[in-house]
């Protein structure tokens, strides 16, 4: 392994990353203050409880996923895409390092700052809401896995793209709508029976629910079958970076 | 000198078909200047983004150092530096930065003394904080070569580095490419400049169509192919060549003012002695006599004639 090239990727990503801190930070609290006003606010007053949870709270762990689940994805495509972008990616082919550690680097990368937003937004969440979390090392295992497997998802995508519409195309057209549609704002059990049975070929479902599993001790589904998910997510993630590996697709000529 | 870049049967051919690789053989020796010539698509590029990585070989077998290129890519890359023709750097970035990143990219320790030698060497230290979109484009280039001395590489290859640069831009890089064989770098550099082959290599290679029609030592290619011309410039212009003279090989130019005879340096008889006897039997008076070497541009020329023939 080519530790030093590893760290060195990972240094000038997360220095991109600090250049423009300010935004980083404040557009995360921002937004999440929007979502606790509109929802928390506005249509908790309505709801109430969920699960033996108070709304406001009960939308944390989805606002968090909703965001970090974004930000992986944008982090590492872009984190890809821009040297393919600008012809720098003749750096990393002629460096004396494999895939594999370019893959860590840049992965590594979009996995810490999502997690630094995550963070943030869990941060912002405590001025709005009481939230005790009764599974601490659990949600950090969940919140750490999920950057990581949707950071490695985001490089494919970064790969994949011929140019910036492709890159905007599948988190706009996919991710979105399976994050919205993951339960984010609702517990899959308050839809009908039909859309109950729907929402679980949503993978977003099971990383969310325990998610929330993690924070209040109770979830749409049972925290294995979330753990199972999220890994075979993972697998084949790397699945797919290992055949990038082997056949130098939309890379090497 | 010994070995240091080893091509053997090199071939790239893509989906559609096209050859841009037929067969290249070619022994880089250490501490040379190689010039590749070759219009542009002649195959020059593609031959370097082989060796370093980029594009992958169809078949063929490169060594650097010893190293094979696929199974022993760590080493081989690590003795490797690349300059490409494209100015391909990050706008937003700062100079050192960049210069710093490569260093880590190619495994090697943090080492600031290091890095501020070669932007010294480069006369890049007083804009080490700039962003790079701030410098001018011989600027950059410079930035491209700093990254690509950043690891301290054996072999260098520059591909293409003066390609729409300046008169006097073009003699700087020149004396850059000086300064590094002087320091012991082996440096591989692409060009369709003539000229620049002429003036920095020590081996000239021309490439055409993804073959390598020759490779020789730039003094022994010129004096080889080269073909001397002599010129016999007369006091009084005449109107045709006179009758000793019609049967060597002498023609008169357009004025009439000069002849002009045309002769190989590696005959055994130049003819030179006979054409001036005959020349003062015929009557003429001599105002002034030259000679002139056919440039390695005629020699090009008339290569890739030869090869479309």
């Amino acid at each position: 392994m080519n530790w030093t090239a590893i760290k060195a990727i990972y240094a000038f990503e997360m220095a991109r990353f600090f250049r423009t801190i300010t935004q980083s930070i404040i557009s995360p609290v921002l937004s999440t203050s929007l979502y606790f006003v509109v929802f928390g606010a506005a249509i908790g007053s309505r709801i109430e409880e969920v699960e033996g949870v108070s709304y406001g709270a009960f939308i944390v762990p989805g606002l968090i996923m909703l965001s970090v689940i974004t930000q992986s994805i944008s982090n590492a495509s872009f984190g890809i895409y821009f040297p393919k972008f600008i012809g720098t990616v003749y750096e990393l082919l002629s460096a004396p390092i494999n895939f594999f550690e370019i893959v860590i680097g840049y992965v590594g990368a979009a996995a810490t700052k999502a997690l630094f937003i995550g963070t943030i937004i869990l941060i912002t969440a405590f001025f709005f809401v009481d939230i005790t979390i009764q599974h601490p090392i659990a949600m950090v295992a969940f919140l750490i896995l999920t950057c990581i497997s949707f950071a490695l998802m985001g490089f494919i995508i970064g790969i994949w793209a011929g140019n910036f519409e492709q890159l905007q195309l599948v988190p706009l057209l996919i991710v979105t709508p399976l994050v919205f549609l993951g339960g984010s704002f609702y517990s899959i059990s308050m839809l009908p029976p039909v859309w109950q049975v729907i929402s679980h070929f949503n993978p977003v479902v099971y990383l969310i629910s325990g998610f929330r599993w993690a924070f209040f001790g109770s979830a749409d589904v049972p925290i294995l079958t979330s753990l199972a998910a999220i890994a075979l997510f993972t697998a084949l993630c790397l699945g797919v970076i290992w055949w990038i590996f082997r056949t130098g697709w939309r890379l090497r000529a | 000198m010994p070995t240091i870049v080893d091509i053997q049967d090199l071939r790239k051919s893509y989906a559609g078909g096209f050859e841009a690789l037929k067969g290249v053989n070619l022994q880089i020796e250490q501490g040379e200047i190689l010039a590749l010539l070759g219009s542009n698509g002649a195959g020059k590029t593609t031959l370097i983004s082989t060796i370093c990585g980029i594009t992958t070989a169809t078949s063929g077998k490169v060594t650097v150092g010893g190293h094979d290129i696929k199974d022993d890519f760590r080493a081989a890359r690590s003795m490797i530096g690349l300059v490409p023709q494209e100015i391909n750097l990050e706008p937003f970035e700062k100079v050192l930065n960049t210069v710093r990143f490569s260093r880590g990219l190619f495994g090697r320790p943090a080492d600031e003394a290091v890095l501020e030698k070669i932007l010294r060497q480069l006369s890049l230290w007083d804009k080490k904080d700039s962003q790079i979109r701030e410098l001018s484009g011989g600027m950059k280039r410079r930035v491209l070569i700093a990254k690509a001395l950043s690891h301290d590489p054996q072999v260098l290859f520059l591909d293409e580095p003066t390609a729409g640069v300046d008169v006097e831009l073009r003699k700087d890089m020149w004396e850059i490419v000086a300064g590094l064989k002087a320091s012991g770098v082996t440096i591989i550099l692409t060009t369709h400049y003539i000229e620049e082959a002429e003036a920095i290599a020590d081996r000239i290679g021309v490439i055409a169509k993804g073959e390598l029609l020759l490779v020789e030592e730039k003094n022994a290619l010129m004096a080889r192919m080269g073909k001397k011309q002599l010129e016999v410039q007369l006091t009084e212009p005449i109107t045709e060549v006179p009758l000793a003279l019609q049967l060597l090989d002498v023609e008169l130019s357009a004025d009439g003012q000069s002849l002009i005879y045309t002769y190989d340096t590696n005959a055994e008889r130049t003819g030179i002695t006979k054409l001036l006897s005959k020349v003062a039997e015929s009557g003429l008076v001599l105002q002034d006599v030259a000679t002139r070497q056919s440039s390695l541009e005629d020699i090009f020329v008339g290569l890739l004639q030869e090869d479309a023939a």
